[in-house]
């Protein structure tokens, strides 16, 4: 709080000063941190308050979703629970320094959330009314016959431990819900907030037409005129007629089956003919589901790009050296001593 | 615009493309967000019409990531491998009038191409370049979608299509290169398909179907040919849908590295 400049922290206990009535000095200096939040008296009494709707008075109005953000980025930072550094922010709770006041909930429950099972807290992230969490509660005690503060921590999904405060102040409502009337049954706890994730992810996008169209009409066309040229300036072989009887030496495969020609001279056929190109293409089809690294960044997948430029270049090697240093027999050869045995 | 009487050539002309443009017969043909049709101005809105009121333009999306757009990031190739398929089909087409797959005619259609047709040696040499070209491109266009890492989720299975797709240029250049029946062929087709006939248990079969019978012969070509011109086609243009389809909802280009 110190570290925010003076006019700053002004202009914004000005803001809410107007937005709630009260003096500006009075908000300055709580903002400050001279003077505690109203709510906040004293962390004791706080933790068991069973007002409802004071605590989160003033914290209601900034939106939950950028609260819970603070408080997940103040608990990273931390080391604290995010329910925790949550509660404070809301005013619920006592700031770090004070944790000592409410030791004994917090001793009861240490890895879980606040130290107060805090009714408001939570109506306010399930999106569920607070008092619809209180009659759950208070029914699920009575159907059970248990005494309320013993199941007060069940009431509600985890991260509410045990709290006897927040039975204690569910306590007079038992007596609010008259007998024999007719009223709505909480049948289940659902977590606000739609199905899908229809939170749109900001992207810089451009048009198609034109920025991509006029690039691959570009493209096209240097493809075109370059097919064309290289066309007209070299000819596509054409030996003499297929003559059964007469095996040229050497014959070679056409040039992206070469490396497989080459492998063939080492191997034995079934091997370097069938079965590593078959493990090639049945391996390359299941690399999506072999290499499980979600990040597509070259220094994250160092290994993926290792073992697969190995390949591309073993792949490359072979059909160059097929190409061009197998000779008559398919004996190694030098291209620049006997000349080239190729043909596209 | 003036009643036309006493005016230059050029407005006259101006006039005419007007007329012609706001007639019934343009924009039933041009439907509305072309640039064609008559009043087009450039709006967001008809920069989206452009896209998807053309049959072509809307393989695309109406946007695209910024940084897809880079020349750098695709180089185009997934692109140019299909614009070289569409240049194998009419290149490829063209031939077709000209060739026939039995035994002595093959040869001589082929050799018949440089001396008798117009533009035959052209466009036999665009259709052999292209497809090695085609090859290549499709052989680059999946090292670059593995350098980034475009194949992850939830992209796996438009991979596996690629990979098929890869598999089918193959076999369509391959299927190609026996038609000219020339000794280059023959030799260079029999070197290939004998690796067929290694396959483990089902070896000979393969090969047999293969080159329909137990050598190669014209019943060979014929077959080839079937293959080449009709059937593989066919199959990889399937393919090649499912494949653009998916780019689309796989959520287009991949990200930014």
């Amino acid at each position: 709080m110190a570290d925010i400049p003076e006019h700053i922290l002004r202009r914004s206990a000005e803001a809410r000063a107007k937005a709630e009535g009260r003096s500006v000095e009075e908000v300055l200096a709580e903002l400050k941190g001279e003077q505690p939040a109203p709510p906040a008296e004293s962390p004791v009494a706080s933790s068991q308050s069973p007002e409802p709707a004071a605590p989160s008075g003033e914290a209601s109005k900034i939106p939950e979703a950028l609260l819970r953000r603070t408080a997940e980025a103040r608990a990273k930072k931390e080391g604290r629970s995010v329910d925790e550094v949550m509660a404070e922010l809301t005013g619920q709770a006592p700031a770090a320094p004070a944790a000592a006041a409410p030791a004994p909930a917090a001793a009861a429950a240490p890895a879980a959330s606040g130290p107060v099972r805090d009714l408001d807290a939570e109506a306010e992230k399930y999106g569920v009314p607070s008092d619809l969490l209180q009659r759950a509660m208070i029914a699920r005690a009575r159907k059970d016959g248990k005494p309320i503060p013993q199941i007060a921590g069940q009431a509600a999904p985890p991260p509410a431990a045990a709290a006897p405060a927040a039975a204690a102040a569910a306590a007079p409502a038992v007596a609010a819900v008259p007998e024999g009337v007719r009223t709505q049954r909480l049948l289940t706890v659902v977590k606000a907030g739609a199905i899908q994730q229809v939170k749109a992810e900001p992207t810089d996008k451009v048009n198609v037409w034109p920025h991509l169209l006029a690039i691959e009409f570009v493209a096209l066309m240097a493809c075109t005129a370059f097919l064309i040229v290289f066309s007209t300036f070299v000819d596509a072989p054409l030996l003499e007629f297929a003559n059964f009887n007469e095996q040229p030496n050497p014959s070679k495969a056409p040039w992206y089956f070469l490396g497989l020609q080459e492998l063939l001279s080492y191997f034995d056929p079934q091997v370097a003919g069938v079965l590593l190109p078959g493990f090639g293409l049945g391996g390359l089809a299941i690399i999506p589901y072999i290499d499980r690294n979600p990040s597509v960044r070259p220094s994250d997948r160092k290994l993926a790009i290792m073992i697969f430029t190995f390949f591309v270049m073993s792949a490359g090697i072979l059909t160059i050296f097929g190409s061009f240093f197998r000779g008559p027999g398919f004996n190694f050869t030098f291209p620049w001593v006997d000349g080239l045995f190729f043909d596209f | 615009m003036a009643n036309g009487n006493g005016n230059g050539v050029g407005q006259r002309l101006a006039e005419s493309v007007e007329r012609v443009r706001s007639s019934q017969a343009w924009s039933s043909i041009f439907r509305p967000g072309s640039p064609f049709r008559a009043g087009y101005s450039d709006s967001p809105r008809n920069r989206s019409y452009v896209i998807m009121n053309n049959v072509l333009y809307h393989l695309h999306p109406v946007k695209v990531k910024r940084h897809g757009v880079r020349l750098s990031y695709t180089l185009c190739l997934g692109g140019l491998s299909f614009f070289l398929f569409i240049l194998l089909t009419i290149t490829g087409i063209f031939l077709m009038f000209y060739y026939r797959p039995t035994s002595p005619q093959a040869y001589q259609d082929i050799a018949a191409l440089a001396t008798d047709v117009a533009f035959g040696q052209l466009i036999r040499n665009m259709h052999r370049w292209g497809a090695h070209a085609m090859v290549l491109t499709v052989f680059l266009h999946m090292a670059r979608v593995f350098y980034h890492g475009a194949y992850k989720p939830p992209r796996e299975f438009n991979w596996v299509v690629g990979i098929i797709l890869l598999l089918l240029t193959l076999l369509l250049s391959f299927t190609g290169y026996l038609l000219p029946w020339d000794q280059l062929a023959l030799w260079a087709v029999t070197v290939g398909s004998n690796m067929g006939a290694y396959s483990p248990v089902i070896g000979d079969q393969v090969s047999f179907a293969l080159i329909g019978g137990v050598q190669i012969t014209a019943d060979t070509l014929l077959r080839w040919y079937v293959l080449h011109v009709l059937f593989l086609p066919f199959i990889i243009v399937v393919f090649m849908a499912v494949h653009f389809w998916r780019v689309r909802k796989d959520g287009g280009i991949s990200g930014p590295l």
